[in-house]
């Protein structure tokens, strides 16, 4: 049975892509942040993941309007980065795993989730830079991938507690997989930040501290209050904690912070990092 | 009837819900189409006509040529889909976050920089 390496979480900022392709990781705007996955890439070289499950949120580039699904699996050979529209340099095509993917379906609706399948998804900032992060070499990532986009564009939004639902489920699955496959639980987007609104900018440490420290010992914390809550905890676009419950759901049983980085600000968003397993 | 996430007032603050995915529908398709470069080049050649084929409203048309967040927002603009109409010209979030809070935006960084030494 396949069984899972750990959860990785981390902000997935545009310029972030930009900093990349510039070369400015060492920059002093940009050192504190960047310094964070080092240790992330040791941990992966020792926990040597096969393939990556990626809770993230499309915005604005697979999903519109016309159709906006909840929650959306990847069920394609590969995944298609393209370009956003503001200028941030795509990324080579992520390979798939199809027997993953379908397997992953199957048990969720199965656990009574209704999903949206998708055999053909373009991948956007929110998954691309996180891979990015954690496989920095140059030429396409070295291991495989299941996209799971969770709407954060239209409210209503799915709870957090069915979040965490949702992330239980693709934990069980991932270890009932009849496959002697590692899996890591990637969970992109935060913490606390605004986009829209007199309100941008706003960020919110005390919480975004709180949130990091939750995920440790009292993984349903966060889960206690609707969405409307959390938007005014963490903003409009903090809402993408979501991503981080699903992703440290798929653990059960004791977690360790394995590492763990928070910096304000990159861009107009509060950063953070963990490893958890 | 519903509790939706309307009923929660949060100040600055305009959720993304069904009232304004109905109002905004044809501005944010237009702001989608700007994903595709060939689109935006069309849009800077003619943005009357641009305007005119995904038929914004008057509002939704005038805060295009305001270059203005909030009317944009207040014309159901969705801020993922404005964020392509706001690249077209090089603007980042800082710009779009100072203008719409009426800052520089050299202060408006320094209130995200403020954010970290809060306790």
């Amino acid at each position: 049975m396949a069984t899972i390496t750990g959860v990785v979480t981390t902000s997935h900022i545009p310029s972030i892509g930009r900093a990349i392709a510039k070369n400015l990781k060492q920059d002093p705007y940009w050192k504190k942040f960047f310094d964070g996955y080092p240790p992330v890439h040791a941990w992966l070289e020792k926990t040597r993941p096969d393939v990556a499950v990626v809770f993230y949120n499309d915005h604005g580039l697979n999903f519109f309007l016309d159709k906006m699904p909840t929650f959306a699996v990847g069920a394609a050979p590969e995944y298609v980065n393209a370009d956003e529209g503001w200028g941030i340099p795509s990324l080579p095509p992520f390979r798939g795993d199809l027997d993953l993917s379908w397997h992953l379906i199957e048990s969720l609706i199965a656990e009574d989730f209704d999903l949206t399948t998708c055999q053909e998804m373009l991948v956007d900032h929110a998954f691309t830079l996180p891979m990015k992060l954690l496989y920095p070499d140059d030429g396409p990532c070295p291991i495989r991938t299941v996209p799971i986009c969770i709407n954060t564009v239209q409210f209503p939004l799915p709870s957090a507690k069915r979040c965490f639902q949702l992330g239980r489920a693709v934990g069980d699955a991932i270890r009932a997989w009849n496959s002697d496959a590692r899996v890591v639980v990637l969970g992109t987007g935060g913490l606390s930040h605004q986009l829209d609104g007199e309100r941008a900018g706003f960020i919110n440490k005390p919480f975004d501290v709180k949130f990091m420290d939750s995920l440790i010992a009292d993984p349903e914390w966060a889960t206690h209050y609707s969405i409307p809550e959390l938007v005014e905890l963490a903003g409009t676009q903090g809402i993408e904690l979501v991503m981080w419950l699903a992703a440290r759901a798929t653990l059960t049983g004791s977690v360790q912070c394995v590492h763990s980085n928070y910096h304000i600000p990159i861009s107009n968003t509060a950063s953070g990092l963990m490893v958890m397993a | 009837m519903t509790a939706t996430s309307t009923s929660r007032k949060i100040p600055g603050t305009t959720l993304f819900d069904g009232e304004q995915a109905k109002k905004g529908y044809a501005l944010n398709k237009m702001c989608f189409s700007f994903n595709d470069a060939a689109n935006r080049a069309e849009f800077l050649r003619d943005e009357d006509a641009y305007c005119a084929k995904y038929k914004l409203n008057r509002i939704q048309r005038d805060a295009i040529a305001h270059r203005n967040v909030l009317e944009l927002i207040g014309a159901g603009g969705n801020v993922y889909y404005l964020a392509k109409f706001a690249g077209i010209f090089g603007l980042d979030v800082q710009d779009i976050g100072a203008q719409q809070t009426g800052m520089s935006k050299d202060d408006f960084k320094a209130m995200l920089a403020a954010a970290a030494v809060e306790v």
